[in-house]
């Protein structure tokens, strides 16, 4: 016999063998070694969250009770995985298309990126969800009890709730862990995916190592469990023709709009073609599953004594023949239903609550918005920690205060005639371009009311909410209003009433205010590229793209995406326009993918908000959509092949239109530099002559006033070599002539002695430099002097130009792969983006000459160095001041 | 009959692949009448239980249906192409 006190170690070995197993595939994809995490077999296990401890306890009770019924609640989603081909295929495309991170988001994009859709979803979600989770976590406490009272504690010895209240613990701890541990959902949960398709394995062994325990242990092969089939209770079954189909209807809407459901099937959708397969390999599990329902149902009745809980069958079955190993798989296999259908509806809602509940209020809370504030990733990541530990919480709170008792399916049932009330809206979203989110609205809210009066209310509350005298006859005696009885329809079941009711009048409601009411035109947008996904990847939207500030967008992105990768992006995406450096132009299409890179991590709804804000409100003119409608509707008429022949002209334009301004503002530039050259010269030698004049000319001279004028004749001539040097200079380094003295070189030393070359003591006082010594100790191999030189420039660029009051030169040394970057970064008020293309030029001097004192050679000498040196110079934009970066190589 | 003969309408592969299309949306329709029929049966006129036949027919439908299901998507998947034309991902490796 099991002690309880073993029981207890073996379920917590399987725990900590999960955690290895997750740990284990988020190495493995951290690395990048995705093949197997993504393979078909891991995405049709991944759907087995569907079979919960429902359908692990609950299947064989149900059997036991009202026969072969049980089995519609697997025929509906085996229908529509068998019909992939027409919904869950287009489902996934467009997650995949539109970043879509759930259900309640799919409806809220679709619909205009309402928020309002997206919190009515969210609510519909948690409130149906709750009891659900109640009910795993009442089913793994019940099986403990199971065990405990075979071995002979009793259940008085354990305290169920202290068992519940620890599993959730558990539960929330693992789900913090592996759910939010990235936050871009599209990104994928690999650990917690792997982890539940090797439950899925555990619960399908279990299940069936029972079976065939009882086929062939107890009974003597198939023929004889036929015959005890005939022979038991359960031939005693009626079919009823209304519950049957009902129910087939009900499982497959409830297989579509589940949240954990949509979670595995659409967001941790990895490869479209992975649900080719699962389209048969998922009805196989379904159909293993069930295999074994009814003989183990059978038998259980004829073995166990009356008033035994046909709902433990698949555990007592076992215990009471003497099979403890087998009663122990039985057991982990229930313990694998329950914790694997928690841990993603956790995550799903928990992501849903955090991007349609506490991020739009957290935004519109600080008003000045995400150019502003603090981190947004911090909060997101706390957002949704503080909501996994939210829903399990409600879930034990549930279970707590219900004392548990009712049957596994009465709950099932419910849960899953109010989680379809999001499927009218689901499905017109996909298929009717021209439902509007009126509709969708009214059509959920509708069916809320209606589920909530009819099913949830009567079977949840109990009498407290709705007494037995006004279900006999209706709230204020008005007969036609009974809850389950509405419009006198008398006789029906009480599930199925329910879901005819609610669906029909949710559906009623949608299509006809859809019919009565306008789309505004991001709707009619958002439902053009919904429902013709296949037709056109390419995407239009209102964005009126030249008022936003691309950087302002990239100072936002960066606080959501972290600067790295808001760079990486950005720069990404101005290659692809053909531009060079960090800022693309604000094109329709930049500000769509961004928005929807954001999107991965704050919901489509909250960052259409964001870069609302940053783009001047999203009063996008109606006129403004319709042509950018038409331009894509006409786009889409020429082949692929004219499509790209277009991009790469529309490349080159740009290319040539940005050479041709730049080829004006240099040839302005050059006739500017002839006048300053001869300026530059002149002045030197109008004095040098004047004063040469007055030595020869004039007889009688102090030795004093000779010694001055000869000083600044010598003067002069200095600042004449100076400049013909750095003339000289540039030239050599521009036809590459020159001869660099490559060795060895400390980062330290050559930033030090630049610093002190280029600050003398006073004025280092005025400029204070912030820097990082750890991070200079970097050996590379280049040419020192050189590179001081460069520092030299950008340190005396910062201390002539910086107009801060207190003036300061951060210095950042940052190591990458191959090579290491050095920014200078000071607080003035920086470059203006029009100058930004300039200061590199020859003679470029943003202010007045006299101040700066040089001849505006510096930076353009810097760079023709740091090419000659394998590297680069760059400006930073977005940094709030003027800002360099220096990019060398290691080797 | 000349067999290099231009065909008039489509290729034979891609007739091949619009036929399992057409297939795979077929499919949900014919497995939910199969499984709606037991509903037809009247129990004033076979008063006698068959739950054991039934349970024979709903696993028999099902298992044919899972294996129509396999077939089509082996059809589907093996043709597979993105909306770029490009090969099936088998045949990227040969």
């Amino acid at each position: 016999m099991i002690g309880f006190n073993a029981l207890i170690i073996v379920s917590v070995i399987y725990v900590i063998f999960l955690f290895a197993i997750a740990f284990f595939a988020d190495q493995q994809a951290a690395r990048g070694r995705l093949g197997w995490l993504q393979s078909p077999i891991v995405y049709t296990l991944s759907l087995s969250i569907y079979c919960t401890a429902w359908t692990f306890y609950g299947a064989v009770g149900y059997a036991a009770r009202s026969g072969l019924e049980f089995v519609t609640i697997y025929l509906g989603p085996t229908l529509i995985m068998i019909g992939w081909w027409g919904i869950v295929r287009k489902l996934v495309r467009i997650g995949r298309t539109q970043r879509i991170t759930s259900i309640a988001d799919l409806i809220s994009s679709r619909f205009g990126k309402s928020n309002l859709l997206g919190v009515l979803v969210t609510l519909l979600a948690v409130i149906g969800s709750t009891p659900y989770i109640a009910l795993q976590l009442q089913s793994v406490t019940l099986s403990y009890a199971v065990f405990a009272n075979e071995s002979g504690t009793g259940t008085e010895a354990i305290d169920l709730n202290s068992t519940a209240f620890w599993i959730a613990v558990g539960l929330i701890l693992f789900t913090v862990l592996f759910g939010t541990r990235n936050l871009d959902a599209n990104e994928r949960h690999h650990g917690v995916v792997t982890a539940i398709a090797f439950e899925a394995v555990v619960k399908l062994v279990a299940l069936l190592a029972v079976g065939v325990f009882v086929v062939w242990g107890v009974a003597n092969g198939p023929s004889d469990i036929l015959a005890r089939i005939d022979a038991s209770p359960i031939a005693e079954w009626d079919l009823r023709p209304g519950r049957w189909a009902g129910l087939i209807f009900l499982s497959a809407a409830a297989f579509l709009s589940l949240p954990r459901m949509f979670q595995v099937m659409v967001v941790e959708n990895a490869d479209e073609r992975a649900v080719a397969t699962a389209s048969w390999a998922f009805p196989l599990y379904l159909m293993l599953m069930s295999l074994f329902v009814v003989p183990i149902a059978v038998v259980g009745l004829e073995l166990m004594p009356k008033g035994a809980n046909p709902d433990l069958f698949v555990l007592t079955i076992p215990l009471s023949m003497g099979q403890d190993k087998l009663a122990l798989l039985s057991f982990l296999g229930g313990f694998s239903s329950a914790t694997s259908m928690v841990i993603v509806a956790a995550i799903a809602l928990s992501t849903m609550v955090s991007n349609h509940i506490v991020m739009p209020i957290w935004l519109a809370v600080t008003s000045k918005g995400a150019t502003v504030s603090g981190d947004v990733r911090q909060v997101v990541l706390i957002a949704r920690r503080c909501s996994i530990a939210a829903v399990l919480g409600l879930g034990y709170a549930y279970f707590h205060y219900s004392g548990g008792g009712s049957a596994l399916a009465a709950i099932g049932l419910i849960s899953f005639t109010g989680v379809s009330q999001v499927l009218p809206a689901l499905l017109g979203a996909i298929f009717w371009r021209r439902a509007t989110r009126h509709g969708a609205a009214l059509g959920l809210i509708v069916g809320f009311v209606v589920w909530c009066y009819t099913l949830f209310l009567p079977s949840i509350g109990g009498a407290t909410l709705i007494s037995p005298e006004m279900l006999e006859h209706g709230p204020f005696g008005i007969g036609w209003l009974r809850p389950q009885a509405l419009f006198g329809v008398v006789g029906l079941d009480p599930v199925i009433h329910a879901v005819v009711w609610s669906m029909l009048l949710n559906s009623l409601v949608f299509c006809t205010v859809s019919l009565m009411t306008f789309p505004n035109p991001l709707e009619r947008l958002q439902g053009m590229q919904f429902v013709n996904v296949f037709e056109h990847s390419a995407n239009a939207r209102g964005w009126s793209g030249n008022a936003a500030g691309a950087e302002d967008l990239l100072v936002m992105s960066q606080r959501i995406l972290g600067p790295n990768q808001a760079q990486r992006l950005f720069q990404t995406i101005a290659q692809k326009q053909g531009k060079a450096g960090l800022l693309p132009d604000p094109s329709v299409d930049f500000l769509e993918q961004l928005e929807r890179e954001l999107a991965g991590s704050v919901g489509a709804a909250t960052a259409h908000a964001m870069v609302a804000q940053i783009t001047g409100g999203a009063s996008v003119s109606v006129e403004d959509l319709m042509a950018v409608a038409d331009e894509t509707a006409q786009i889409m008429e020429y082949s692929s092949k004219l499509e790209e022949k277009t991009d790469e002209l529309e490349r080159t334009a740009r290319q040539l239109g940005e050479v041709n301004t730049k080829l004006t503002e240099l040839s302005v530039q050059k006739d500017a530099f002839l006048g300053q050259i001869s300026h530059e010269l002149r002045t030197p030698m109008t004095s040098i002559r004047a004063f040469s004049e007055i030595l020869r000319d004039v007889q009688d001279m102090t030795p004093d006033e000779q010694r001055h004028h000869a000083s600044i004749i010598h003067d002069e001539a200095l600042r004449l070599t100076r400049l013909l040097d750095d003339l000289l200079d540039l030239n050599v380094l521009e036809n590459g002539q020159v001869a660099l003295n490559i060795e060895q070189t400390n980062l330290y030393d050559v930033i030090e002695r630049s610093l002190a070359a280029a600050l003398s003591a006073v004025e280092s006082e005025t400029l204070s430099v912030v820097r990082s010594i750890d991070q200079e100790q970097i050996m590379i191999a280049t040419d020192g002097d050189r590179l001081a030189q460069v520092f030299i420039n950008l340190i005396n660029n910062a201390r002539k130009y910086c107009d801060h009051a207190e003036p300061k030169l951060e210095v950042q040394v940052c190591l990458r792969e191959n090579c290491v970057e050095i920014d200078f970064r000071d607080n003035g008020t920086g470059i203006s983006q029009a100058d930004q293309n300039l200061i590199f030029e020859k003679f470029s001097r943003l202010t007045d000459h006299h101040s700066a004192g040089g001849a505006g050679l510096g930076l353009a000498i810097c760079r023709e160095i740091m090419t000659n040196l394998k590297g680069s110079i760059d400006y930073l934009p977005g940094q709030n001041g003027a800002a360099f970066r220096v990019k060398l190589p290691l080797k | 009959m000349n067999r290099n003969r231009q065909l008039p309408f489509l290729e034979k592969r891609n007739y091949v692949r619009r036929r399992a299309e057409d297939a795979a949306r077929l499919l949900p329709f014919l497995g939910g009448i199969l499984l709606l029929l037991p509903i037809l049966r009247n129990p004033i006129a076979t008063p006698e239980h068959e739950t054991g036949a039934g349970v024979l027919y709903v696993f028999a439908v099902w298992v044919m249906l899972i294996v129509i299901a396999a077939r089509i998507s082996f059809a589907l998947s093996d043709r597979q192409t993105d909306e770029k034309g490009r090969k099936p991902h088998e045949k990227e490796h040969e």
